[in-house]
């Protein structure tokens, strides 16, 4: 099967591309992206958040190629088996491009491993969900965003997600970038539009060396069944992805944004629900 | 052919000749949660494999 665009074989099937014109369409589409929605400024410095995945790693070598002023900060929440080993792809890819990388383990922060933690039969996401979001916007505070690797499925699944639970303050949180409240550090996605297969084949086909394999803890999760029923109802209606986020960004532009009340934290000072933080709260019932 | 389902690291033999898109229907796994790697080169679902290939199934989820 040939490419759309010239003789070469396709290596993509929608759009029909061959290598090159598969990494140019991409990369086009991401800073289109970030130009659109006035992701960056010029001046500011962005701190990607970064795993060790495919995603992650497109947007650190994305964001490095179009704005150059970046630092890759990653959590190493202690899950034996997987984050070692993408922490050690992470090392090397950061080493390789020139890229500052800073780690910040739970470990350290709050003394035990994920793993350790779960011991005391913690739902896994909802500990690590807290943990790493306290710690990407303490470390983030200073830099002007933080871009994450979220793409189009995991945007549309939090859609969705947060639409069945009903958690309608969550879906101004499933946008290319957050809004500015408090002290959080606002948020940008530059694979908001490119589909979960789309940022693999740019990974595999740019030579990045990154796992292609899930967090050991993802299994049971709520995501998991709403990302493969998505998935089922995409194959047999292309575009529903893409289709789910454009008319939720469409729908928010008719919703006047308000923000949920928040607090200091009596103990960290870091923004809270309640007196207390949740991540302070995790601490005190692991003592 | 050699077929190897990276997310269950997995390593099977099967005879199959035809189209990749039908391949992956026969082993019940969903086009859009995979990219196929046909003899070390990407390839799409339309591209037809026989008995004397050696098949990569990469899962696309993210890790997280």
């Amino acid at each position: 099967m040939k490419c759309s665009k010239c003789s070469e074989k396709a290596v993509f099937l929608v759009p029909k591309f061959c290598k090159k014109h598969f990494i140019d369409y991409f990369e086009k589409k991401v800073f289109e992206t970030i130009k659109k929605f006035s992701l960056v400024n010029p001046k500011e410095k962005i701190v990607v958040a970064c795993s060790g995945g495919k995603d992650s790693t497109a947007v650190l070598y994305l964001l490095k190629k179009f704005h150059k002023k970046v630092v890759a900060l990653a959590i190493d929440e202690g899950i034996f088996g997987y984050r070692n080993k993408t922490l050690i792809d992470l090392k090397k890819f950061c080493s390789k491009n020139n890229i500052e990388l800073r780690i910040y383990s739970f470990e350290k922060e709050f003394g035990k491993t994920l793993d350790e933690m779960l011991k005391q039969k913690q739902h896994p996401c909802s500990v690590c969900g807290i943990f790493r979001r306290y710690l990407m916007n303490k470390y983030a505070r200073g830099f002007g965003k933080i871009a994450t690797g979220h793409n189009m499925d995991d945007e549309s699944q939090a859609v969705l997600m947060n639409l069945m639970k009903g958690n309608v303050d969550l879906l101004w949180h499933s946008v290319p970038m957050t809004k500015k409240v408090g002290n959080f550090v606002q948020r940008i996605k530059p694979l908001y539009f490119c589909s979960e297969k789309e940022v693999a084949a740019y990974a595999l086909l740019k030579g990045f060396e990154v796992s292609f394999n899930e967090c050991l803890y993802i299994k049971d999760s709520f995501r998991n069944q709403v990302r493969d029923a998505l998935n089922n109802y995409e194959l047999e209606n292309s575009g529903t992805k893409l289709n789910i986020l454009k008319k939720h960004l469409l729908m928010l532009e008719k919703i006047k944004f308000e923000t949920s009340f928040f607090q200091y934290c009596s103990v960290c000072d870091e923004p809270a629900k309640e007196d207390i933080c949740k991540a302070c709260q995790l601490i005190k019932s692991f003592k | 052919m050699k077929i190897f389902i990276e997310k269950d690291e997995k390593m099977m033999e099967k005879k199959f000749s035809g189209k990749i898109i039908v391949l992956l229907k026969s082993l019940d796994i969903n086009p859009t949660s995979v990219l196929v790697v046909k003899n070390g080169s990407l390839v799409t679902e339309e591209d037809s494999v026989n008995d004397d290939d050696s098949i990569k199934i990469l899962n696309v989820i993210s890790g997280g």
